[in-house]
């Protein structure tokens, strides 16, 4: 096997979008957090113009047919499109199949679409710990576009929000949806609706269960008597409304034959011009390296820990929370202590 | 050598649909402990080459039953070395006749596999090769 490119060449070669040099880099942050530590601080004055896009919903629903239809959208409209399709790690033998690329087919010949497979490894929420930062590289890799489509979101996985400027929330008909839609905690994260496979019987109907419970996302519109008058009470925002002011759009396409996805992109880009133009923006990407900074710190902190702790004091802390002499609370505390002192 | 685990693309050159063999190994690499990433039917030298590059993978595995392979295989050795992938390990398998075999071994094909073969011996073979062996 030939030696492994130095890092500062890998950096250099994705700035000047040499697509090698930037699959190797997204390797090596994958790897291998002092590279990814490395590789990032490269980069990181590059990034900051790409939009960059979360794609998810529940599984099957149609999200890597609908991103690569979104991607061939952009390019028609001149923009390059890097995409990140994250897939489930086999929690038994560490590997992954991953097969959203059978979805993607078609881009093969452009060099303005960049097509990643990502396995979640060790990462939580639908997402690679790695997903943030292979996003940086695909901004400072020069793509105006930068999608990254989650695993197919059971529930509560909304990770993707605190990693992209706008999140479109896939949903399908006849998936008992709009229960679904609720549980996961996704009503709250999306900036879009798209009702995929719209050409299958119910599509109306999940639009309109989701915009009646966008509308109810607050309180909804009542009839109320007050001082024995009728009177019409207005529905409360709610409270992502009265921050932002962005009509949540619910909107039907058809990813295998690519209708409603032109509107999908032209919803998009509003959003980004909206975020622009709003301040919002710089909000969500504040707290997008927030949580960026905690994350790092988090990992930092139990790497420390696992260096300089010694062995015997996580197995005698067990020990003592066996015997009830010690509860977890104060064992915590008493390796945090070590930890610090 | 990387510290990561090791990533393979299994695709299917060619423009008939016999993917079993490819769904077994695909299946078979990812209980390994691989991390797969399939392309599915009907892909061009063309589509693998560029896969494998945004990929990044370590092994290119190709499946091919229909007996096209002696146009295809050395196509996307060729594209693999042209886009500076020349240490990406190209394993071929399907219906193989031996002397092709033998030619597309010369050809910058690594190992070839034929009907029957267990994934416990591709598995141990791709493993070799990644530690340098
Ligand atoms: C099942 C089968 C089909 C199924 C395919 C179902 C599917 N989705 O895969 C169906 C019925 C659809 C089919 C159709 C046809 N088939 Co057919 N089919 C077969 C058959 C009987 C078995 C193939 C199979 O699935 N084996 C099981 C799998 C697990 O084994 P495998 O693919 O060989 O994989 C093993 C190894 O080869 C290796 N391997 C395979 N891929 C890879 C990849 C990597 C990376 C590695 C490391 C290893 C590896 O590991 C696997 C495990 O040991 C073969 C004959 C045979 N005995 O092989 C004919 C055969 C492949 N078919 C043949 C033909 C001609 C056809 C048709 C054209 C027939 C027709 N006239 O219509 C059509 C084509 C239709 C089309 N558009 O594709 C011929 C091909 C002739 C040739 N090569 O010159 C064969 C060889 C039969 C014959 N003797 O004539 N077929
Ligand atoms: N009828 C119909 N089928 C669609 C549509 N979009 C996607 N599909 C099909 O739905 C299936 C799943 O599509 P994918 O794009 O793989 O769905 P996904 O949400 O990415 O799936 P996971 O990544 O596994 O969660 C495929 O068979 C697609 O062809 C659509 O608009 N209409
Ligand atoms: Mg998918």
């Amino acid at each position: 096997m030939p030696k492994p490119a130095p890092t500062q060449q890998l950096i250099d070669g994705l700035l000047k979008g040499d697509r090698l040099a930037l699959a190797r880099a997204i390797s090596r942050v994958e790897d291998d957090a002092a590279e990814a530590a490395r590789i990032v601080r490269g980069v990181f004055a590059q990034t900051g113009r790409a939009h960059l896009i979360g794609v998810t919903g529940a599984p099957g629903t149609g999200k890597s047919t609908l991103v690569s239809a979104l991607a061939e959208r952009y390019r028609a409209q001149g923009l390059t499109v890097g995409v990140l399709a994250v897939d489930p790690t086999s929690p038994f033998s560490g590997g992954a199949l991953l097969g959203d690329r059978v979805r993607m087919t078609g881009h093969s010949g452009d060099a303005g679409v960049f097509i990643r497979s990502m396995a979640t490894r060790r990462g939580t929420g639908g997402l690679a710990r790695a997903s943030a930062d292979a996003m940086l590289l695909l901004d400072a890799g020069g793509f105006d576009r930068v999608i990254v489509e989650t695993v197919g979101a059971g529930q509560a996985e909304i990770e993707i929000a605190s990693v992209a400027d706008t999140v479109v929330v896939v949903e399908a008909p006849g998936l008992g949806d709009e229960v679904q839609a609720i549980k996961a905690g996704l009503l709250e994260i999306a900036d879009i609706f798209a009702v995929n496979k719209a050409d299958r019987k119910g599509a109306g109907r999940t639009v309109a269960a989701l915009e009646m419970m966008l509308e109810t996302g607050g309180a909804a519109a009542q009839t109320v008597l007050h001082h024995g008058q009728r009177m019409e009470m207005e529905a409360a925002a709610s409270e992502a409304d009265a921050e932002e002011g962005w009509p949540i759009p619910v909107l039907e396409t058809v990813a295998v034959s690519g209708r409603g996805v032109e509107q999908l992109r032209d919803a998009l880009e509003r959003h980004w011009a909206w975020l622009e133009g709003s301040g919002a923006r710089s909000a969500r990407e504040g707290r997008r390296f927030g949580h960026m900074l905690q994350t790092l710190i988090q990992a930092e902190v139990l790497a420390r820990m696992e260096r300089t702790l010694s062995p015997g004091l996580r197995s005698d802390l067990v020990e003592g929370m066996l015997r009830r002499q010690i509860d977890p609370y104060s064992a915590a505390a008493e390796m945090v202590k070590k930890l610090s002192g | 050598m990387r510290d990561g685990q090791i990533r393979v693309l299994i695709a299917k050159p060619g423009l008939d649909g016999h993917d079993r063999g490819a769904k077994v190994i695909a299946r078979a690499l990812r209980d390994a402990g691989f991390e797969v990433i399939y392309t599915g039917i009907r892909q061009t030298p063309q589509m693998i080459a560029a896969a494998a590059l945004q990929e990044d993978v370590d092994v290119v595995g190709l499946s091919i039953l229909s007996g096209a392979h002696m146009t295809l295989c050395p196509k996307v050795v060729e594209l693999l070395h042209a886009q500076g992938q020349e240490d990406v390990l190209v394993l071929l398998g399907g219906i193989i006749p031996d002397e092709d075999a033998a030619q597309l071994k010369a050809a910058g094909v690594h190992a070839v596999f034929g009907p029957g073969t267990s994934s416990s011996e591709i598995i141990a073979f791709i493993r070799t090769a990644m530690a340098g062996g």
